[in-house]
């Protein structure tokens, strides 16, 4: 027992006590949620690294690759010189040509690694052999005959100008991005609060604080809190991802999208605190979040467009929170479409969130 | 002087059914160490859960300092510190984070430092919480209770699973904290707890006060402060055997603990002697002999016929 402590009664009355502000206790969870996610490194893989290798994999894997160099196999006796002809063709950068014989043509044929054979004895003029149904062959089959004839001395009629519209706004990675921000303030906000609320009350925590005189609503608000700094982090890093690596433009304003991440984040955080509501085991909790999820990974237009969905099931496709949060990123980032313009999706994730979250309280457990 | 706790007629069933605390009423004096002692199940928890306004009665009053919960929750939760029976506190957060983060929820806490420092956490004030070992843990859940500066103090059964050293620094913490002024309601279900730092105790059992007193004078109840455990060859511990022990001299009552007989005495040096020679006349041998002070414990299987500690 240290001398120097006073009686309580005491130390009461000479007011020589700390006094807290209203705001203490907030602070005080805020921080030390804050400080714990950072000491948890499997949260900053989960959060922070592994959307962004996802990005990384398939924004390389979807690329749009430049139009493909066309492989081609040569057989027959005249081969020579329809490799000097090729050889001279203007669109000699795009055909990729050997001399095999016929076998090894037809094999490679066979495998994929021609596309085309070009036949030519001298007897019955230059023969093609190739897949109809492969467009790369019939792609092959068209660039080589014109750089055949071109280079025979054919003149075109018209002069023509090739100009490429694989522009930053069109392509996989501009669609991907969008997406996987969205999905990515679900999985966070589902995790960070559900998880993280069945936990607190398995361990007994949550009943431990409710046992002081902290404000319900401020350990809440802390979890909120630091669900939407989290998002405003990993939002700015998803676009300055998609902006270094892909080159992705941003129309939309920075503002704009954050605020659209918010709402998702918070109707999101409402989910998650009505998942938790009652679960006393981490185990039955992460059953009941992959539930929820799952029809919104496949639904919600994360990796590839709704519209392949039949007709009949857009309207419930539409209503899920993570298509409105989804399709909003998307019209603002990709189309630099205003707030006001997306007020149908806010208001359904607004509803998503307000009736989980008022639910979510009348049957929460604290204990 | 108000009484610190009060409740009158405690009544919690659980699902309709399980029916955890039958009837129970205490009253606990401000500046009392008071203890609920009874075996696991008997509802102790279930009680001084209900006294933290953390269950609901099924039915029945709870009075803390003159306040009740239904109309000050507020207020109370200022003037108590609580250490569940297991909370598992963050494991990332440092002891002092920790703390802090309790300090936080009370509008006039104490100093973080002098709590570390009353609890001998200062060592370990910037350790992480994972990184403790059970008596640590143990103490930093009463630090995270005594930093609100309360003035009701609730232990439910802070020492389980420690090791006797920190025992012992948890129940001088305990002492200093009552030697402030402080209240004190634990639960346990050590007897040695119990003696040692309780001022009264009441005695549970299916939910149920079974007695309640101070120490002694629980002891004293049992008649006879001292007790006399022998085993003897032949049929020493049957039915019939006891009759005759009972009929000794000083003796006040009698039982047969597992082929044990043991005898509770008033004057041992009456008893003894008249014991060796009823033993010898009934021509059996004494195998084992001791003689001790009556504990809570004989108290305790006095009243129902079981050790705390067996369920």
């Amino acid at each position: 027992m240290s001398e120097g402590q006073q009686n309580p009664a005491e130390a009461r009355k000479n007011g020589t006590r700390l006094r807290n502000g209203r705001w203490a206790g907030y602070r005080h969870l805020l921080a030390s949620r804050m400080k714990e996610l950072r000491r948890e490194p499997e949260v900053v893989f989960w959060v922070f690294g592994f959307p962004l290798l996802l990005a990384l994999g398939l924004g390389i894997a979807f690329r749009n690759k430049p139009a493909d160099v066309s492989s081609a196999a040569v057989v027959g006796l005249r081969s020579q010189e329809i490799m000097s002809l090729l050889g001279q063709s203007p669109q000699r950068a795009s055909i990729h040509a050997e001399v095999v014989d016929r076998e090894t043509a037809a094999k490679g044929l066979r495998l994929g690694k021609y596309e085309l054979a070009v036949e030519d004895d001298g007897k019955r003029g230059i023969r093609y052999f190739y897949d109809p149904g492969r467009p790369e062959s019939v792609l092959a089959r068209s660039q080589v005959d014109h750089a055949l004839q071109t280079a025979a001395g054919r003149q075109d009629p018209f002069s023509t100008v090739d100009v490429a519209v694989s522009e930053p706004g069109s392509r996989y990675i501009d669609f991907l991005i969008p997406g996987l921000i969205g999905m990515n303030v679900m999985n966070a906000a589902m995790w960070g609060i559900g998880f993280a609320l069945v936990d607190m009350r398995q361990r007994k925590l949550l009943k431990r604080f409710v046992a002081t005189p902290m404000r319900r609503s401020d350990f809440l608000l802390a979890l909120a809190s630091s669900r939407l700094i989290l998002m405003t982090v990993e939002v700015g890093m998803l676009l300055g991802f998609g902006a270094l690596v892909f080159q992705m433009r941003v129309l939309g304003s920075i503002a704009t999208i954050l605020l659209i991440g918010a709402i998702g984040a918070l109707g999101f955080a409402g989910l998650g605190l009505l998942t938790a509501s009652r679960a006393q085991k981490i185990e039955s909790v992460s059953g009941l979040i992959n539930l929820v999820m799952m029809p919104m990974w496949i639904f919600s237009g994360v990796f590839f467009s709704y519209e392949r969905f039949p007709a009949a099931i857009q309207p419930f496709i539409k209503a899920l929170p993570l298509t409105a949060l989804n399709d909003a990123l998307r019209a603002t980032i990709l189309e630099g479409a205003t707030l006001g313009a997306q007020s149908g999706r806010l208001l359904i994730l607004a509803l998503w969130g307000g009736i989980s979250f008022v639910l979510a309280v009348k049957w929460f457990r604290w204990t | 002087m108000a009484a610190a706790i009060q409740c009158r007629d405690l009544r919690k069933t659980y699902d309709g059914k399980v029916e955890a605390v039958r009837g129970l009423s205490l009253e606990i004096q401000a500046g009392e160490c008071f203890g609920l002692l009874g075996p696991n199940g008997a509802g102790k928890t279930t009680t001084i859960e209900i006294l933290e306004g953390l269950l609901e009665p099924t039915s029945g009053e709870v009075t803390i300092l003159g306040r009740t919960w239904k109309d000050n929750s507020r207020e109370l939760r200022e003037w108590l510190g609580i250490s569940l029976q297991e909370t598992r506190l963050s494991e990332k957060l440092t002891v002092r984070e920790t703390i802090e983060l309790f300090a936080s929820f009370y509008s006039e806490p104490r100093s973080s430092d002098e709590v570390l420092e009353e609890l001998q956490l200062e060592e370990k004030a910037d350790a992480w919480v994972g990184k403790l070992s059970g008596g640590q843990r143990q103490r930093l859940a009463v630090a995270t209770a005594l930093v609100g500066n309360p003035k009701v103090l609730f232990l439910d059964e802070p020492t389980t699973g420690l090791d006797p050293q920190s025992r012992r620094q948890l129940w001088d913490i305990v002492c200093g904290f009552q030697r402030n002024g402080g209240t004190v309601l634990l639960t346990t279900h050590y007897m040695d707890e119990a003696e040692r730092l309780c001022d009264r105790l009441a005695i549970i059992d299916h939910g149920q006060v079974i007695a309640e007193g101070t120490p002694p004078d629980l002891i004293d109840r049992l008649g006879g402060h001292n007790v006399v455990e022998f085993e003897a060859s032949g049929d020493a511990s049957d039915g019939a055997a006891l009759e005759h022990w009972r009929a000794l001299p000083s003796v006040e009552s009698v039982r047969n603990d597992d082929g044990l007989v043991c005898l509770n005495v008033r004057e041992p040096h009456l008893t003894i002697p008249a014991l060796l020679e009823a033993v010898q006349k009934r021509g059996s041998q004494l195998q084992h002999l001791t003689t001790r002070q009556a504990s809570l414990e004989d108290v305790f299987v006095r009243l129902t016929g079981r050790h705390l500690r067996e369920q």
